[in-house]
Formats: structure tokens, C-alpha cells, sequence
């Protein structure tokens, strides 16, 4: 689409909305929020600026391809369960613990690491199906 | 509440049914999403609604109680997501279906593996 | 013993890798692993004939009541050293004969897998745990039968043998799960402790029958017994192991190890020896016409299956012991005519007897070989068949006149195919044939020669088997026998017999061409029949296959779906009134303000636009509508985690719908107004089926709420606030994990779509 405003806004939609998509991910487990919610929105402002320009430069802000993205997002998932097993407890307990980051009390746990495989593996997918649709239209 | 909103899932229902059955593969296709609308909002319902208090602990409280049922809340928020994904593969498959036996009639596509 | 078991499944799986490792070495591992079981059973076999049984148990589904048990007495250790001796000479032997053949790997896998399965039929005490090994069998001598699969005719013959042992193998099930149902235990031991509450039951010769259906098929009696020879497209080794010596012996073994729980009555004797004595002699009577090597040892392995199943039915205890001995005998010799045939064909390039002769000057070892084996397999002394026959008789004329005449004239026939098969293709004048013969190499030769001297060992020394067959006849018999076997009786009336045999057996030999001639009436009735129904019923089978396919998969999806749903509809509509309590509905419209009315409406009204419109934009729009208004009321009602995921994916939805069908033709008018109006009535009634559903379910509730367990420990034990994010990554943590696998498969779904352009070549 060729639309000066929208290429402007969308770049700096961009940014923001990646920021904001962060946040919803890491505040998810005490609010409203969480690895479905932010995944989505992160991909919703890829759309967008895929719309605004198209899916080739969007493409640029992605490390790697869309199905690595799910792959990775699968591996933090499954991983995540792991860790309860060296404690003899079952796949997938919780474990929780308090970590000193440059002064920060982090309270960091293996459903974040699980959430964040929820957000990669939402975003991977979202991803696929636009970009798959896309280049195919483009190609044609 | 639970009145309008049993009329308005009966509505989805049915018209997503309908859609089903028509002969357009786009057609069959708006009709899932039909259907996944009526059975999120059938989930929601059933379980009971409360109005404005979501399931979210406030800071300093260990529990609470008298706020929205957040087991149904958890098992809709994965069916959203999933029914886009199934609709998307089912989207893209109407979508390769159609350019390679070149219509979107289902009764035209019922012979084409013979 | 689990180990000894189940090691032949790993080794089996891990075959074709080894394989490719090191061709070379591969087989001699393959050949070494059983002759090392082999092993280890014969450590046991002072323990056992000593009358202990040893016993290794596993729990494997306790909930149900179900174990792995083995259970090694003197019937088990009988078939395991029969399984793995016999197991090494075979796979040692397909080295050579297979040697070269692209599919070699897949040989080794099957046919180890075969051999652990049959390992674990005879070592089972559990009867699942039977059922599941006995299945096994059947399956991977289907793969072998069907070896070679780009031949029409080798896989006919394996789907033929799959149908028929799987059929029964049914019936075994059924029959399994009935006698665990009346005995209350899956456990063999058990159950044959307390026969008698089995045996009184109404349904035993339910069970009975359907027992013997199994074992029936899987032994080849009449008759089932047609697969048998079709079987022998299989490579020979392959027949030889499976098809003579061990899977076929399977439903004697059967029948032996639970003579002690369905055994000894009235229907049991007549049934079993009846079908026994049928087989032993029809077969035994097919033979003499055919002209293929391994069709001839094929119906006298029926024929012989016919005879231990007569003892077993017999099942007294001469009975007992003589089906034990010629089983032994008949392992010995039948295995090595079968790898004698395999390597004539394979050095000559024919099977058929006609055109066979004079091998012995050009293949001398074989011919030695198979000389040891057709002199035991006529009964003639000094080999270890002798004994059998004598044992065969000694229980015979215990029994009954007509057992008895069958008996003998099946010995006399079997005499005579014995000549036909193990002598004549080496008596006489040369002949041409496709190859030049030579002996083959040691590998092939070593089972004919290491099983004939054991058939001349054995007829020496009989005393050197005997403790062995004593502890299993006593495994069968359930209390304690001695055997004593003896080459030399003494000149009696048993004696007298065989020499009559003998000379009969010759008598047929020597004027075989008019016998053939004169009894020829009767062949097309054994023959023909059973397995003339058996291609009637596959055609019926696939008629009404073809027939059903065609009315039920029409290719008319809503056909389908108008058939579902309405039948869903009827059925939901028909339980709620006559079952539910129409009463509790409340229809209560007080409680709903002004802004719920406004988004409730405006998602009807999308739902009802979105079925009326003419245009696939308009009906996109109008789904928006409907998504955004569901998203509205999870705000109203307390979901924002909802909401806004209904928010996102219904924008992302809209967008796809409009890049996708963007593509796609416009809407046209399909269907007639009869068949609107009738998918209209079909979904009218299911919507309004689940309207009354959710009043019903708002206004009763049946159980307890699970929700407040999460709600109180969504902080203390997940750690979170949102406790619709706990129950999402922690309480309910594994159903995500295969929600979002199933998203991952959809998107990799979409992508290969969009990619994969079969035939046109393109690709990224």
C-alpha cells in the first residue's frame, strides 16, 4: 500500500508496539496479559508494516525465518518442563527462584520461559501464514 | 444477561451450520468461523458471567474470591488462537484448492482425485 | 528372560542400521544372537527337567490387572531351543541364499522380530501378553511371506495368510478376553488351577470355539489350512523357519498349553482330534500331487500339524508324550528338507520335481542331508523319526480303531512324499536343468547336515532327548511322566505296523501314477474348497466394500455435514425432552442494560449479515462485526486477557480473509430454494438446541465449581496474579504445550501449502 502516513506511523508503531508486546509478555502473570496476548501483538505490527511497505522489508526486522521462530518457540516451551525433572518432581512444576540483577530483585521462574515459548511460537505462526500468503501473492 | 446472550449463541450456531452446508468453499470457511464464535461465547456463558471483575489477584491479597471464572477464560483464550490457526490452513488450503481445480463449487471438487 | 525376549525386538530394530555398517559382519551378529539364547535356555534345561519351573514376572499395567509374566517349563524350553537352534541355522543359511538381495536388511529386521515374538508366544503366562506376541507373528510373517513384494502372486499369498491367521487371531482375542473374564485372571498358571469353574461355565464352548478358531488357523487345520501352501512364495528359509518349524507349530502350542485349562472334556476330544485326524490325512493325501519341492514338504507340514493336533486332542498320556517326541522328530527333519529344497532351487534354479534328478553325484552333502531327513520324515529306523512314528503308534492303539487306521495310512502316504521329496531328486539319471548344481557354500549346507545328525543322534541315543520331552509332556500333562524311548521295542505289535507302513508307503511310491489316477475323484473337494470360499468371501467382502463406499463417501460434503448435524440435532433434541427438566429455564431480561443490549443486537445482526450477504467483502465485514461484539462482552464480563485476543485475532483474521479471498471467485447461487429452506430448518434446530442448552446450563448447577481450586492457589503455589495466565503456563501448562504444537503444525501446514507446488517445479 503506498501511503506516506501510514508508512510513517507504522514504523513508529513499530517500535512502540514491539515495546508494548514485551511488556504484556513479562507483566502477564500478575495482569492481564501474557505470551498469547503480547505474540499477537508483536505480529500485528509486523502485519502492519508489512501492509504499509511490504513483506520483503518487513522481513528484515526478523533474525531468521518464521519457521526457526516457531521452532524456537517450541524448544523454550518443552524445555521449560525439564528443569522440575532433575528435582525428581514431574514434567512441568513450576520452579521459581529469586535472582540479584545489577541490584534488581528478579523474581524469574520457568512459566515465564514457557510464556516466552507461547509468544515465539504465536508470533512464528502469524507470521508464516502472512508472509507465506504474501510472497505468493507478490510472486504472481 | 444470559438470555440474549443463549439467543445470540443460537444464532451463531445456526448460521454457522447453514454456512457449512453451502456448496462455496469460502462460504464453508466463514461458517467455521461462525461456529468457533458461537462455541467460545457457548464456554464463556455456561460456566456463569460476572460482570466487570476479572481473574486477576489483587497485590497484597493471596486469594481471592467472587471474581470471573477463570477456568473457561483459560480454555477460550487457547481456542481463539487455535481456531485462527486452523482457519488460516483452511483458508490457504480453499485458497491452492481453487487454483488448481479451478472453481470454488464443492461438488465440482468431490471427483478430482479419481 | 525379559532380556532374552525382548533383546530379539531391539537387535531387530537396530538390524538394518547394523546392517549397513557392515554387511559382512552384520550377519554373523544376526546368526550368533540366537545360537546365544539358545544357549542360555539349555543352562536352564537341568533346572526344568528337574521339574521347576522358572518364572520372572513385571508389572506392566497394574490399574488393569495385567503382567508380563514368563514362564519357562519343560513346553516352553521345547519350543525356545526349537525357535532359536533352528533360528541360527535359518539366518546363517539366508546370509547365502539372500546373499545380494537389495531387501537383505529388511530380512534380518523381520525375521528377528518373528523370532523374539514367537519367543515371547511360548514364554508368555499371561494371555494378553500371548495375544499381543501371537499377533506379532502373524505380521511379520506377513511382511515375509510378501517379501518379495513386486511379485503379484507373493503378495496375494501374504494377504491371504494375514487374513486367515488375523481372523482367528480375533476369534483367540475374544476367546482370551471371555476365559479372563470367567476366570477372573489373565494368568495361564491360575486358570489351570482352577479349570473345573471354566469348564462349568455355559459359555466354555463359546470360549472353546473361538480358541480353536486361533489356533486352528494359525496351525493350518482343515479348513484353514489352503494359506499354508500358498505361504511358500515366501523365501525358503523363510518357510522353513516360519511355515514348518515354528509359527505354524504355534496353535499346537496353543492348544498344548491350555489343554490343561480347556482340556479333557467331551467337546475338546472329539473337536480336536476330529479336525486333527481330518487334516493329517487330507493333506497327507495332497501331496502326492504336487510338483513343486516346497508345496510337497508344505502339505505334509499340514499333515503332521494334522497329527500333533489328533494327539493333543487325544490327551492322554501317551498321547501327550508321542506329540511331544514327533514334534521334536518333526522339527528336525522338515527344517532341513526345507533348506535342502532352498538350495536345490537356489544352485539348480527349479523347484519342480520333474524336472529334477541325479543331484546326488553334483551336490553330495546336500544329498546326504537330505537323505538323513526323508529317512526320518518315512519313520524308517535308525532315526529319530522312528521313534516318533513308534511313539504316534503306541498312542494310537491306545485310542480308537478309525484314529488308528487314520494314522497309518497317513504314515504310509507320508512314506511315500518323503521319497517323493528328499530321495528322488537325487536318485536316478541327471537331468538339464536352468543352472549347473554344486554344493553350495558351508553356509548353507551347515542346517541340513547339523539337523540330520541330530536326527541320527537322536535315533541312536534316545535316551539324550528325553528329559527335555519327559518335562514337557509333564508341562501339558500337568503332573510328572517319565518317557523312556527306545529305537528297539522288541518285535511287537507295533512293529508290525510300521513294517506294514513301510510296505504300503512303498507300494504308493512304486505305483504312484495310478494311485494319483484312481483317487483323483476326490481331489477337488480337499482342494478346491476352502479355499474357493475364502476367494468368494474376499470378493464379497470387496463388493459390498466398494458398495457401501459408494453410498456413505458420496464426495457431497454437506451431504455429510446435513446428515451429522441432523442426526446430532435429533439426538440432542430427543434427550433433552425426554430427559431434561425444562422447568429451571428462566428467561430473565431484567438484568441486562443498555450497552449489553446494544452489543448483543449488533452480534446478531452481524451473524445474520454475514449469512445474507451477496459479497464476500460484505460477508467478511459482517464476521468482523460478530468478532469485535463477542470481544466486547469478554470486556463486559470480566476477560480482558480474552478480549484482547479476540481483538488481535479477529483483526489478523480479517486481513487474511481479505488476502486470501481476494483471490477467490465471487459468490454465486448454488443451491435451490427446497435445499436452503432445508439446510436452513437443520440449522435452526441445532442453534436452537444450544440457546436452550446455555439457559440450562446457566440456571442449574450440577457440580461444584473446579475454578475456585485455582483461584486460591493461582498465587500460593503458581506464583501469579492472573490466574488465567497460571492455569494457562502452569496449572494446565501441558495442554498449552500441545495447543500451541498444534498452531506450529498449521502455520508449517500453510507454508507447505503455499510452497510445495507438486509437478510444477517451483519452489524457493
Amino acid at each position: 500500500m503506498n501511503s506516506l502516513i501510514l508508512r510513517t506511523a507504522s514504523r513508529f508503531l513499530l517500535i512502540l508496539l514491539f515495546q508494548f508486546s514485551i511488556f504484556l509478555l513479562l507483566r502477564g502473570h500478575n495482569d492481564p496479559g501474557g505470551g498469547f496476548v503480547g505474540g499477537l501483538v508483536l505480529a500485528a505490527a509486523l502485519t502492519l508494516y508489512a501492509i504499509a511497505y511490504d513483506v520483503r522489508s518487513m522481513r528484515r526486522f526478523l533474525p531468521c525465518r518464521a519457521q526457526t521462530i516457531i521452532a524456537w518457540g517450541l524448544l523454550a516451551a518443552a524445555v521449560s518442563g525439564i528443569f522440575s525433572m532433575f528435582k525428581g518432581q514431574p514434567f512441568m512444576t513450576g520452579q521459581w527462584g529469586h535472582f540479584d540483577f545489577l541490584g534488581l530483585d528478579l523474581h524469574l521462574g520457568t512459566p515465564l520461559l514457557f510464556d516466552i515459548g507461547v509468544y515465539l511460537t504465536v508470533v512464528g505462526v502469524v507470521l508464516i501464514v502472512i508472509i507465506s500468503l504474501a510472497e505468493e501473492v507478490e510472486d504472481d | 444477561m444470559e438470555a440474549l446472550l443463549a439467543i445470540v449463541i443460537g444464532v451463531l450456531y445456526a448460521s454457522g451450520v447453514y454456512m457449512l452446508m453451502r456448496r462455496s468453499i469460502v462460504k464453508l470457511i466463514i461458517g467455521l468461523a461462525l461456529l468457533a464464535h458461537g462455541a467460545s461465547l457457548l464456554v464463556f456463558t455456561a460456566a456463569g458471567l460476572t460482570r466487570a471483575v476479572p481473574p486477576v489477584i489483587p497485590y497484597g491479597e493471596k486469594a481471592v474470591t467472587a471474581v470471573a471464572d477463570p477456568l473457561p477464560q483459560a480454555l477460550i483464550l487457547t481456542a481463539i488462537v487455535i481456531s485462527f490457526g486452523v482457519q488460516a490452513f483452511a483458508m490457504v488450503l480453499a485458497y491452492r484448492a481453487y487454483q488448481t481445480v479451478g472453481t470454488d463449487d464443492l461438488d465440482d471438487m468431490k471427483a478430482t482425485d479419481t | 528372560m525379559i532380556f532374552a525376549v525382548l533383546s530379539g525386538f531391539v537387535l531387530a530394530l537396530l538390524a538394518p542400521t547394523l546392517y549397513r555398517l557392515s554387511a559382512r559382519w552384520s550377519g554373523a551378529v544376526f546368526s550368533v544372537f540366537p545360537a546365544i539364547l539358545a544357549f542360555y535356555f539349555l543352562s536352564h534345561m537341568e533346572a526344568v527337567a528337574g521339574g521347576a519351573a522358572y518364572r520372572v514376572t513385571y508389572p506392566w499395567m497394574p490399574a488393569m490387572g495385567l503382567e508380563l509374566s514368563f514362564n519357562l517349563d519343560g513346553l516352553g524350553l521345547l519350543f525356545a531351543l526349537a525357535i532359536t537352534v533352528v533360528g541360527t541355522l535359518i539366518i546363517t543359511y539366508a546370509g547365502s541364499y539372500l546373499h545380494g538381495h537389495p531387501s537383505l536388511p529388511r530380512f534380518y529386521l523381520f525375521i528377528l522380530m518373528f523370532m523374539a515374538s514367537m519367543l515371547g508366544v511360548v514364554l508368555s503366562d499371561n494371555l494378553i501378553a500371548l495375544f499381543i506376541f501371537w499377533e506379532l507373528t502373524s505380521i511379520t510373517s506377513y511382511f515375509l511371506i510378501g517379501f518379495e513384494h513386486d511379485k503379484d502372486t507373493a503378495r496375494a499369498a501374504a494377504l491371504q495368510a494375514l487374513l486367515v491367521t488375523g481372523g482367528g487371531g480375533l476369534a483367540l482375542m475374544a476367546g482370551v478376553l471371555l476365559m479372563g473374564q470367567i476366570g477372573g485372571t489373565f494368568e495361564i498358571s491360575a486358570l489351570a488351577a482352577d479349570n473345573a469353574a471354566l469348564q462349568g461355565h455355559r459359555l466354555y464352548p463359546l470360549v472353546l470355539a473361538l480358541v480353536l478358531a486361533g489356533a486352528f488357523t494359525k496351525s493350518a487345520q482343515v479348513p484353514f489350512h489352503f494359506w499354508l501352501p500358498s505361504a511358500m512364495e515366501a523365501p525358503t528359509p523363510v518357510s522353513a523357519y516360519l511355515h514348518s518349524a515354528t509359527m505354524v507349530k504355534a496353535g499346537v502350542y496353543l492348544l498344548a498349553r491350555l489343554s490343561p485349562v480347556l482340556g479333557g472334556s467331551d467337546i475338546w476330544l472329539y473337536v480336536v482330534t476330529g479336525f486333527g485326524a481330518a487334516t493329517m490325512l487330507a493333506s497327507a493325501y495332497q501331496a502326492l500331487y504336487q510338483t513343486d519341492l516346497k508345496k510337497i514338504l508344505a502339505y505334509s507340514t499340514v499333515s503332521v500339524l494334522g497329527t500333533l493336533t489328533m494327539l493333543i486332542g487325544l490327551g492322554d498320556k501317551l498321547a501327550i508324550k508321542a506329540a511331544m517326541v514327533f514334534l521334536m522328530a518333526h522339527v528336525l527333519y522338515k527344517a532341513a528338507l526345507f533348506l535342502v529344497a532352498g538350495s536345490i532351487d537356489h544352485e539348480t534354479g527349479t523347484r519342480d520335481i520333474r524336472h529334477l534328478g541325479g543331484l546326488r553325484k553334483t551336490m553330495p552333502i546336500i544329498c546326504a542331508g537330505a537323505g538323513v531327513g526323508a529317512l526320518s520324515m518315512a519313520g524308517l529306523p535308525p532315526f529319530f523319526g522312528f521313534v516318533g512314528k513308534e511313539a504316534l503308534y503306541e498312542a494310537v492303539t491306545h485310542g480308537n480303531l478309525p484314529v488308528t487306521v487314520v494314522a497309518v495310512l497317513t504314515s504310509m502316504l507320508l512314506f511315500a512324499v518323503a521319497w517323493l521329496a528328499g530321495i528322488r531328486p537325487f536318485s536316478g539319471a541327471e537331468t538339464h536343468t536352468p543352472k549347473h548344481p554344486h554344493d553350495p557354500p558351508w553356509t548353507m549346507w551347515l542346517g541340513p547336515v547339523f539337523l540330520g545328525c541330530l536326527s541320527v543322534l537322536f535315533g541312536f541315543v534316545p535316551v539324550l532327548p528325553e528329559s527335555l520331552l519327559s518335562a514337557a509332556a509333564s508341562s501339558v500333562l500337568g503332573k510328572e511322566v517319565h518317557m523312556h524311548l527306545a529305537l528297539w521295542h522288541g518285535f511287537n505289535a507295533l512293529l508290525v505296523l510300521s513294517l506294514v507302513t513301510f510296505g504300503l508307503g512303498a507300494l504308493v511310491y512304486w505305483q504312484l501314477e495310478t494311485i494319483k489316477r484312481v483317487t483323483e475323484f476326490a481331489l477337488p473337494a480337499v482342494r478346491r474348497g476352502p479355499s474357493h470360499w475364502y476367494a468368494l468371501w474376499l470378493r464379497f467382502l470387496n463388493w459390498s466394500a466398494v458398495g457401501q463406499t459408494r453410498v456413505l463417501q458420496n464426495g457431497y460434503l454437506r451431504l455429510y455435514l446435513a446428515t451429522i448435524m441432523t442426526v446430532t440435532a435429533v439426538l440432542a433434541w430427543y434427550t433433552f425432552l425426554t430427559y431434561g427438566d425444562v422447568a429451571v429455564v428462566a428467561m430473565d431480561w431484567g438484568d441486562i442494560g443498555v450497552h449489553e443490549w446494544v452489543v448483543g443486537l449488533v452480534a446478531l445482526v452481524g451473524a445474520i449479515a454475514t449469512v445474507r450477504a451477496q459479497t464476500f467483502l460484505r460477508a467478511v465485514m459482517a464476521l468482523g462485526v460478530v468478532g469485535y461484539s463477542v470481544a466486547l462482552i469478554f470486556v463486559l464480563y470480566g476477560a480482558p486477557d480474552l478480549a484482547m485476543t479476540q481483538f488481535l485475532i479477529e483483526t489478523l483474521s480479517l486481513i487474511l480473509f481479505v488476502f486470501v479471498f481476494y483471490y477467490m471467485p465471487p459468490f454465486k447461487r448454488f443451491s435451490s430454494r427446497v435445499v436452503i429452506a432445508r439446510h436452513a430448518v437443520i440449522g435452526t434446530a441445532v442453534g436452537a438446541f444450544f440457546t436452550l442448552l446455555v439457559l440450562v446450563a446457566t440456571s442449574v448447577q450440577w457440580h461444584p465449581t473446579i475454578s475456585t481450586y485455582f483461584s486460591e492457589n493461582s498465587y500460593l503455589m503458581g506464583q501469579g496474579r492472573n490466574i488465567v495466565n497460571v492455569i494457562l503456563v502452569d496449572f494446565r501448562g501441558f495442554d498449552t504445550l500441545g495447543e500451541i504444537t498444534v498452531l506450529a503444525v498449521a502455520g508449517i501446514g500453510v507454508y507447505s501449502l503455499i510452497r510445495l507446488r507438486l509437478g510444477k517445479g517451483r519452489g524457493s
